[in-house]
């Protein structure tokens, strides 16, 4: 056959660029093995510092069994402690009696139940505030909206602040304003999401079409009349659909800033633990497990129908 | 003197390129001016110099001996009021209805409360309804714009513009992004509102033809300067191809109705 022939007779002429290939693909393997494994060799050194640095290589003196102490490595000296934890906070369910050993897992439950209400209260209502704040600062904080530099740059640090600080600080600085309660948790899980959502919010008002603000601005609208009419209904999907994610992370915030003082279940948690009521802590976890679980599913269901309405032209 | 619009000078520039360059011009009440030019003469930044949304870098542009170029603050949202504009993408707001887009015309006469609140008065929303009657489109008042069709969306715009009560009409490249049918009721209306209301009408268009056929008076623009400024008769054949060249004057024989629509799709399209 004549093609086979052809075949035959090619290599002659393409061995050239075949060879030149083969040294170029060499060399180019070459270079990426090397950066590859400077890059790892990197890595590897940064990882063992940190390691190293955060005590991962400690060696603790241990009381034996037969009452005499030793050196040992940290890690195997700690890992049967947290399984010792995990078994002290499992309660004594038997099947015969399966109603009263709940009722004495959950003995504190009238407190617990008004105390989980006033952590889903304070979620609402840290939530409303931070998307009142989030959503006012969100205009002058995006690059495309906002009316002047200075406005622009002042509100964008606003927002930095409140998100870089952590909501426990916050919580603390609350509760020495206005004593301990659930007030202090609100203003402080309010903040954060002021924080937070001002920032998503921001993000969103720069990817929207500038031209509907410059109909409105062209018909003798003021800057609100341009964000009013042109910018808040192409974001309000956008805007539901956040909040709606910063409810949930708040219903977390919230159980946990009684830890300070700031009201909701938190406060349970550090009086279980200062009193080592092992099982009291397995039956909040639970309770705010299945609390965060249900408001997820919720919200979630909510997200994804205001999305859809969105897709609908 | 009453409702002249004297641009005299009117220069302005973007970094190296002059866009206007020392345009002066003076438009009498009730004219159609028709503006042509290939696409980056400075036809639509000359509009855009006019209502305001550019401030000129020299030169001076009034209207009624009222000097444009030196207003601020609400005067500046009145005049804007003043010189409706309607624009080539229509730019209307897709999720609000078509009522309330056309009622957007009426937002410079609004405290800051009222239009918070999008609360407009039954006068004015009478008012907005008889502007749609007019462009037959009452029956699309309360569908979101953004469900219409270009040539309807068009329509809402001039409609927009006619609440606004203006004394000019400014109209940057209305038809560019539309068939020639919808192109066709686009510049009718434009012209009946010329010729009913009285209303000076100042558009941008890319085509002759379509100059030709709703000017009364024609403005060709070249890099920014004006080059002809005359009657549609006067604007013969010949006179193109001396302004444009001949490659320039095939294009305008060519591009029919529509220079390449800018992507209309909003930004942040829903995955």
């Amino acid at each position: 056959m004549t093609a086979t022939t052809d075949f035959r007779d090619a290599p002659t002429q393409v061995s050239d660029d075949i060879t030149r290939f083969e040294a170029e693909y060499a060399a180019q393997r070459r270079t990426a093995r090397l950066a590859w494994m400077i890059g790892s060799a990197l890595f590897f050194v940064v990882f063992l510092f940190t390691a190293w640095l955060g005590d991962f290589f400690k060696v603790t003196q241990v009381t034996l069994p037969d009452g005499s102490r030793d050196w040992r490595w940290i890690i195997p000296v700690g890992i049967p402690r947290l399984g010792d934890y995990i078994v002290n906070t499992i309660p004594t369910l038997r099947w015969d009696s399966l109603g009263s050993d709940l009722a004495e897992w959950f003995w504190r439950w009238r407190v617990w139940l008004d105390l989980l209400v006033e952590t889903i209260l304070i979620a609402f209502m840290a939530t409303v505030l931070g998307v009142v704040g989030g959503f006012l600062l969100s205009f002058p904080a995006a690059r495309n909206l906002a009316p002047n530099p200075w406005i622009y740059h002042i509100c964008r640090r606003y927002l930095e602040i409140t998100r870089t600080v952590p909501e426990l600080v916050f919580a603390l600085i609350f509760v020495f304003c206005f004593s301990i309660g659930p007030m202090a948790g609100v203003l402080a899980i309010g903040l954060g999401a002021s924080g937070s959502l001002g920032k998503l919010y921001s993000e969103v008002n720069e990817n929207i079409d500038m031209r509907p603000l410059e109909g409105v601005k062209a018909a003798g609208g003021t800057w609100f009349d341009q964000i009013r009419y042109g910018a808040v209904p192409q974001v309000l999907p956008n805007i539901i659909s956040y909040t709606l994610l910063r409810f949930e992370i708040n219903v977390r915030a919230s159980s946990i800033v009684g830890y300070v003082g700031a009201g909701g279940l938190g406060q349970e948690f550090r009086t279980a633990l200062s009193l080592q009521e092992y099982t009291d802590l397995s039956a909040l976890f639970v309770i705010i497990f299945v609390t965060v679980m249900v408001i997820d599913y919720g919200s979630e269901k909510l997200r994804h129908r205001v999305i859809g309405l969105e897709a609908r032209p | 003197m009453t409702g002249n619009l004297i641009l005299s000078n009117v220069t302005r520039q973007f970094g190296e390129t002059t866009a206007v360059d020392r345009v002066s011009l003076s438009i009498q009440p009730g004219q159609f001016v028709g503006v042509i030019g290939r696409s980056g003469a400075g036809k639509s930044t000359l509009l855009r110099l006019i209502n305001r949304l550019i401030d000129p870098g020299s030169g001076s542009v009034s209207f009624d001996g009222v000097e444009v170029t030196a207003l601020k603050g609400k005067a500046l949202r009145a005049w804007r009021r003043d010189c409706a504009m309607i624009f080539q993408q229509f730019n209307l707001v897709d999720r609000l209805d078509v009522l309330t887009n056309v009622l957007i015309g009426r937002l410079a006469e609004h405290g800051f409360l009222s239009s918070m609140a999008m609360r407009f008065t039954e006068e004015e929303r009478a008012m907005a309804i008889q502007a749609l009657d007019r462009l037959d489109l009452v029956p699309q008042a309360l569908q979101r714009a953004g469900t219409l069709s270009g040539g309807q969306q068009q329509r809402v715009a001039i409609a927009k513009a006619l609440v606004q009560q203006p004394k000019i009409m400014l109209a940057d490249e209305p038809i560019a992004s539309l068939d020639p049918a919808n192109a066709t009721r686009v510049m009718d209306g434009l012209k009946q509102i010329n010729t009913e209301d009285g209303l000076t009408v100042l558009v941008n268009l890319h085509t002759l033809d379509t100059a030709r056929a709703y000017c009364d008076r024609i403005v060709a623009m070249r890099a920014g300067r004006v080059m002809f400024d005359g009657t549609a008769h006067q604007l013969t054949d010949d006179v193109v191809r001396d302004i444009y060249g001949l490659d320039g004057f095939a294009e305008f024989n060519e591009a029919v109705t529509s220079t390449t629509a800018r992507a209309t799709g909003r930004v942040n399209e829903p995955a």
